[in-house]
């Protein structure tokens, strides 16, 4: 290879790069379609659709991808009500402590899920006096659980526009705090906050550690349980929740502009 | 009360400066109640958590303070095989997953920047690294379970082989063979931004003084990405180590890993063991996996250099 001309070379890239690709595409492809064939199997090598009809009346199961929803929901409300305000008025008002916020946003990485449930656990068993026992208490864990990525997202978006000078232009024109935040500094990170939601909603409704530890029928939870009891549902809701995800996550704003800050940014500060 | 008799003595012009001290100080703190929500949610949902499990780790067994909990830890040989088999399975798919992920980037990166092909790995990647422990599981089951797709079609056409007998599925090469499913994925999305950064200038400058492409890789690819590399690596091996969900979906029988244990530790707490047991586990996997990411920063700062 090393006598090789430009133009050669260039072949010869390509030839590796589509090898890479059928080689990795073939191993990720096969258990993929395993789902599909095993979901679909019947008797006598026939196909049926038995398994995804069953789906609706899978014992707990619908509940169960209701309560993941309304999760996801909280969280997504509490990323855009709670992280977004902190980051911009930490960003405008208090920016020495920029790099504190992100240090703690990126604690949830070093410390595992499995270990955060260990802790978090006397908490919950103390709040089932206060807020009772329903699922959607996760709601406050998964919004940590999430900080890293969205903090990620968001704060791409807000160092890529000024955002310092649009607020000093809209305070001069009057604007109060609120307004300034609410309708001129988030509309113009708008691209930041949707892709920090949607990696949250795919996060939440993946999640499986704490829910199941604390013991709460999460999705996950309840897809895990009928695994045990019926294989060819169980893969056909897994089947369903991936391809689900797939288009979740295929509408992330991030490919191009957004996604390359991201990235750099995750390259340079980690 | 005290405050007025020491104004009395002290008289007006210095309570006017102590009122203006106070107007100064209440302004410079008020910026400080806008983070207040968040602080209180971190403080409780993060911070006081990871403080539960610190403390909590230093009780013997009868629940004084001392360190009987992190000595039987170190000591008993279930738990010290679940942390060699964690940390072994966690090094074992960080390699696999930073080298054939590592080409995965390289392929993506010097292919068409806005092809619908580039698209679609990139969600897909999301989708295997962050979203699917439990399904990942179910579809290696679906692919080598005892009535998988893969196990039937070896069985009818190549007659019994050991794939045909999937209880390897269930064990150590099984959860490694699942985990590369998601670590793959996670590698590619992280050394993505490294390759991409290599200025395609570079390669032309190397050409242009008559390198070859195995020098470019040698002198300048290599040196430049190693440090990305090196983090990915870290960054996959604390992903595996923290893993839980395919664990549990695969494992049924034992609890081969640290989380398994640690999951079974929190159980056995509701019948009243040894409460300082799950708390020391976890110590010991906050542990590991501080140093391999304090060892992730060092690396990212080496990085630094080369993004700007």
């Amino acid at each position: 290879m090393d006598t090789l001309t430009p133009a050669a070379g260039m072949r010869v890239r390509n030839l590796w790069r589509r090898s890479i690709f059928f080689v990795i595409g073939i191993f990720f492809l096969v258990p993929i379609l395993a789902m599909a064939e095993f979901s679909t199997r019947g008797n006598d090598d026939t196909r049926t659709l038995e398994s995804w009809k069953a789906i609706p009346s899978a014992p707990n199961l619908m509940e169960s991808i209701f309560t993941s929803v309304q999760l996801a929901v909280i969280v997504m409300a509490g990323v855009v009500f709670v992280l977004v305000p902190t980051m911009i008025w930490v960003h405008l008002q208090l920016p020495h402590l920029k790099r504190a916020l992100e240090a703690i946003c990126l604690l949830p990485l070093t410390i595992p899920a499995i270990v955060l449930v260990v802790g978090i656990a006397p908490i919950y068993r103390s709040m089932y006096g206060v807020f009772g026992s329903s699922p959607l208490t996760l709601g406050f864990v998964y919004l940590v659980l999430v900080l890293p990525y969205s903090h990620r997202a968001i704060s791409a978006a807000l160092e890529s526009v000024d955002v310092n000078t649009i607020a000093e232009a809209s305070r001069t024109l009057g604007a109060s705090s609120i307004r300034m935040i609410a309708g001129i500094v988030v509309p113009n990170i708008k691209v930041g906050i949707m892709s920090g939601a949607v990696i949250s909603i795919a996060l939440v409704l993946g999640e499986f550690t704490v829910s199941n530890l604390l013991n709460f029928e999460t999705m996950q939870v309840v897809i895990n349980l009928l695994g045990k009891r019926d294989g060819a549902i169980s893969v056909a809701v897994s089947l369903a929740a991936l391809i689900f995800a797939f288009v979740l996550i295929s509408f992330l704003p991030t490919s191009n502009k957004v996604g390359n800050e991201v990235a750099e940014k995750e390259a340079s500060t980690g | 009360m005290l405050s007025s008799s020491e104004l009395n003595v002290t008289g007006p012009a210095s309570s006017g400066a102590s009122y203006a001290f106070a107007k100064k100080l209440r302004r410079s703190l008020l910026p400080y109640l806008g983070v207040l929500p968040f602080i209180a949610l971190v403080t409780i949902f993060l911070f006081w958590p990871t403080i539960t499990v610190i403390s909590g780790a230093f009780y013997n067994p009868d629940g004084t303070f001392g360190l009987g909990t992190i000595n039987q830890v170190l000591v008993e040989p279930s738990y010290v095989d679940a942390f060699k088999r964690s940390i072994q399975l966690s090094l074992v798919t960080a390699l696999i997953g930073a080298f054939f992920g590592g080409l995965l980037a390289w392929a993506v990166a010097t292919s068409k920047r806005d092809g619908i092909s580039r698209r679609f790995i990139l969600a897909a990647s999301g989708v295997f690294a962050q979203f699917g422990g439990v399904m990942l599981a179910f579809a290696f089951l679906a692919t080598f379970g005892f009535n998988g797709m893969l196990t039937v079609f070896i069985l009818e056409n190549f007659g019994e082989s050991f794939l045909t007998q999937p209880t390897w599925l269930y064990g150590m090469v099984g959860l490694t063979l699942v985990y590369t499913f998601f670590q793959i994925p996670l590698m590619m999305i992280v050394f993505l931004p490294a390759v991409e950064n290599l200025k395609p200038q570079w390669r032309e400058a190397s050409n242009g003084l008559g390198g070859t492409t195995g020098e470019y890789w040698k002198n300048i690819g290599m040196p430049i990405l190693i440090p990305s590399f090196t983090g990915a690596l870290l960054l996959l091996f604390a992903n595996a180590f923290s893993a839980y969900a395919t664990a549990v979906a695969l494992i049924s029988q034992g609890s081969p890993l640290v989380p398994l244990q640690i999951s079974k530790a929190i159980s056995g707490e509701v019948a009243r063991s040894n409460p300082a047991l799950s708390k020391t586990l976890a110590l010991g996997m906050i542990i590991i996996v501080a140093v391999v990411m304090s060892l992730y920063v060092l690396m990212q700062r080496r990085v630094a250099k080369w993004t700007r």
